[in-house]
């Protein structure tokens, strides 16, 4: 599939390693674009494809009091500049007045923008997210932003490929991002570098695209250059009837040509990892990088389990930095605040999940929770079912869309030493706000812990609906 | 881009490894909308304690190597988001050229872009450079990208050859603008769309 995708989109082969490829879509936000509108018009040069480039806000956008002026002025000038570079060079933006604004990579998909067989760059590392649909999407740095904007093309070293093989069922209660911690601790966080991860196997075929999306958005975290998936019927249900999905009869030429794009069962990959994910746990990481997790019956690891001295030395740092202590038992840690949201798990599906586990119940009083919906539309749907309600019943607060509390550029941080059980993808030092310590889980284990005040297995949540 | 060709200058040893572009920059700092002025931001959470005074334990605040331009450091370096800013707050404290074992793809190629050399090495050369270093910090090295080298001023003699992708070797040398060189292709981009034909606006089909 890899290779299908990447043949069809070289423009040059500059060397046997090095090509310029064609780029289908390009999104852009207000964080990593600035420098690269600025380039454009320094060296007198201009953005080719305004009609391929969509841009949002997101990175730093307010989720709460819209309709007042931003307290913070530099994240203001950033959004007005954005706004400035999308007019003078004509490129859509989705601005936080637009009911389709979003986080970049929750919106493409939802408009109906992603389609198999594209190519899709972002400034920005998680859009490996749209790999879900079978594209090839890449984050990129500002500096090929603008190479995009002049050329709509990318200079492209040829990567690896890789094949995650995923079989079995998934259990009750497990989710795809308990999966990609899972890959991850397994792999660990450098052990897709330099490849492009397709991810295969019966277990996949069953996923919704809400859980494939999640799944490829974290393979970023495994230092991969981007995760695939296969088109299939999921897919092409997905995009029936959304705004820029071909329509009608083009929809059906559409969904041949898409089939085509599927792996030959005897594809060559660099690399192989068979994984079965019938005894996979609901999954936290303790630690400060997405591979420092453990299944939730058990412990935080020992120390000798790491190996020597030099090697026990980051996981100390670690545990410092995350107020925890070797052999603790997950279930045991308490938790100040909960975010549900990011890239990685704020869409409908996800939203569904936590209603059904806070129905009826009530956020501890130790913890602050908040729900951020992925987009505007995600949102008015969560809405229009009802989800908000029960939610905010339940105690969370409910917020306008964006990326919030994943990375903390807007008002939505942690404060220092605050803990909190987060469904984003990173669990870096300061990630959510100086000194704050993150854990990464499942909606549904992030909702369960809101609720109890610390991790709990969810797999014996007693529902009340 | 200011062209890369030989650099001589003393090192800074960052003994850690999957430094994410997190630390290296800040999200507080990404709100800027210029290039240039992030290196006094650099790994600032490491760099100052929340009164922001420098934590003197901190190699960057070590003034044995406040002249550094190299900086020598663990596996997977520049891991996480895909902010140049990191590269550009390297370049602006002032390192041209980051030694460690291996790095994260997308920051590998940030530095392409603004002129800093990536030099991975074994884990076998980098144990013993890295304790050199922080014994003696005065101790300088050479590195001569046309010849794919790094010696030891002192002594000559001891010489490591590195690699890299000779076309990556070529924009450093030269200080090349790759936008100005895909451009050379224009014909091409401009065949690719009419074949392509298909991609009218956002709509493909
Ligand atoms: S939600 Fe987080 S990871 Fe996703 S695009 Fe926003 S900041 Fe990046």
């Amino acid at each position: 599939m890899f290779d299908k995708i990447w043949d069809s989109h070289v423009v040059h082969k500059i060397s046997e390693k090095e090509f310029i490829l064609y780029v289908d879509l390009h999104l852009i936000h207000e964080v990593t674009s600035p420098q690269a509108f600025d380039g454009i018009r320094l060296a007198k040069r201009t953005v080719r494809r305004p009609d391929l480039t969509l841009a949002t806000t997101d990175h730093n956008t307010p989720t709460i009091n819209r309709n007042q002026p931003l307290k913070d002025k530099i994240a203001e000038l950033q959004l007005k500049t954005l706004a400035k570079n999308c007019k003078d060079f004509g490129i859509t933006l989705y601005d936080m007045k637009s009911p389709f604004q979003g986080i970049v990579h929750v919106i493409a998909p939802e408009q109906g923008l992603t389609h198999p067989g594209k190519i899709i760059v972002c400034g920005d590392s998680h859009t490996s997210t749209h790999g879900a649909f079978g594209t090839f999407a890449i984050g990129i740095g500002t500096s090929e932003v603008e190479h995009v904007f002049a050329t709509q093309t990318i200079r492209q070293f040829k990567p690896k490929t890789m094949q995650i093989n995923l079989t079995g069922s998934l259990p009750s209660g497990i989710s795809s991002k308990d999966c990609i911690l899972w890959i991850i601790s397994q792999i660990g966080i450098s052990g897709a570098r330099e490849h492009v991860v397709e991810y295969t196997g019966n277990c996949i075929e069953s996923f919704s695209m809400e859980s494939r999306m999640t799944l490829c958005n974290m393979s970023i975290e495994a230092g991969a250059r981007a995760g695939m998936i296969a088109p299939d019927n999921i897919t092409f249900e997905y995009l029936k009837n959304r705004k820029h999905s071909p329509n009608h009869q083009s929809f059906e030429k559409a969904v041949k040509i898409w089939s085509t794009l599927k792996s030959d069962p005897n594809a060559k990959y660099d690399k192989v990892v068979d994984i079965s994910v019938e005894d996979i746990e609901p999954m936290v990481t303790w630690g400060t990088n997405p591979g420092m997790s453990t299944p939730i019956s058990g412990k935080i690891p020992e120390l000798a389990s790491f190996g020597s001295e030099a090697e026990q030395l980051p996981i100390k740092r670690a545990l410092q930095y995350m107020n925890l202590e070797a052999e603790q038992p997950i279930s045991e840690i308490n938790i100040d605040r909960v975010f549900i949201g990011s890239c990685t798990n704020s869409r409908i599906e996800d939203l569904r999940i936590v209603r059904d586990i806070v129905a009826g119940y009530a956020v501890n009083k130790t913890v602050q929770a908040m729900v951020v919906p992925g987009s505007t539309s995600v949102k008015k749907q969560a809405e229009n079912e009802g989800i908000d309600k029960v939610i905010k019943d339940a105690g969370f607060e409910w917020r306008d869309a964006g990326c919030s509390m994943c990375l903390g550029m807007n008002e939505d941080v942690l404060k220092p030493y605050e803990r909190c059980a987060s469904t984003s993808n990173r669990n870096f030092e300061g990630r959510q706000g100086h000194n704050g310590r993150t854990h990464l889980v499942s909606p549904a284990m992030a909702a369960a812990s809101a609720i109890k005040g610390h991790f709990t297995d969810i797999r014996s949540w007693k529902f009340k609906t | 881009m200011k062209p890369f060709k030989k650099l001589t200058s003393t090192i800074l040893p960052l003994d850690r490894s999957d430094i994410d572009t997190d630390q290296i920059i800040p999200k507080q700092f990404l709100k800027r909308i210029t290039k240039s002025g992030y290196g006094e931001f650099l790994f600032y959470n490491w760099r100052y304690n929340s009164k922001g005074n420098p934590n003197l334990s901190f190699e960057l605040n070590d003034l044995k190597y406040k002249d550094s331009q190299i900086l020598l450091t663990g596996n997977n370096f520049g891991s996480g988001s895909s902010r140049e800013h990191a590269a550009w707050a390297l370049l602006d404290y002032g390192f041209k050229c980051i030694i460690a074992p291996s790095f994260a793809d997308i920051f590998y190629n940030n530095c392409f872009e603004n002129g800093i050399l990536p030099i991975s090495l074994p884990n076998k050369i980098i144990e013993p450079l890295m304790l050199k270093c922080i014994n003696k910090p005065t101790f300088k090295i050479t590195i001569n990208l046309l010849d794919q080298t790094i010696t030891n001023i002192s002594s000559s003699k001891s010489l490591i050859k590195f690699e890299i992708d000779s076309a990556r070797k070529n924009t450093l040398l030269k200080g090349i603008d790759n936008i100005g060189e895909t451009l050379h292709y224009e014909s091409k981009i401009k065949a690719f769309e009419d074949k392509q034909g298909k991609h009218k606006g956002i709509l493909p089909f």
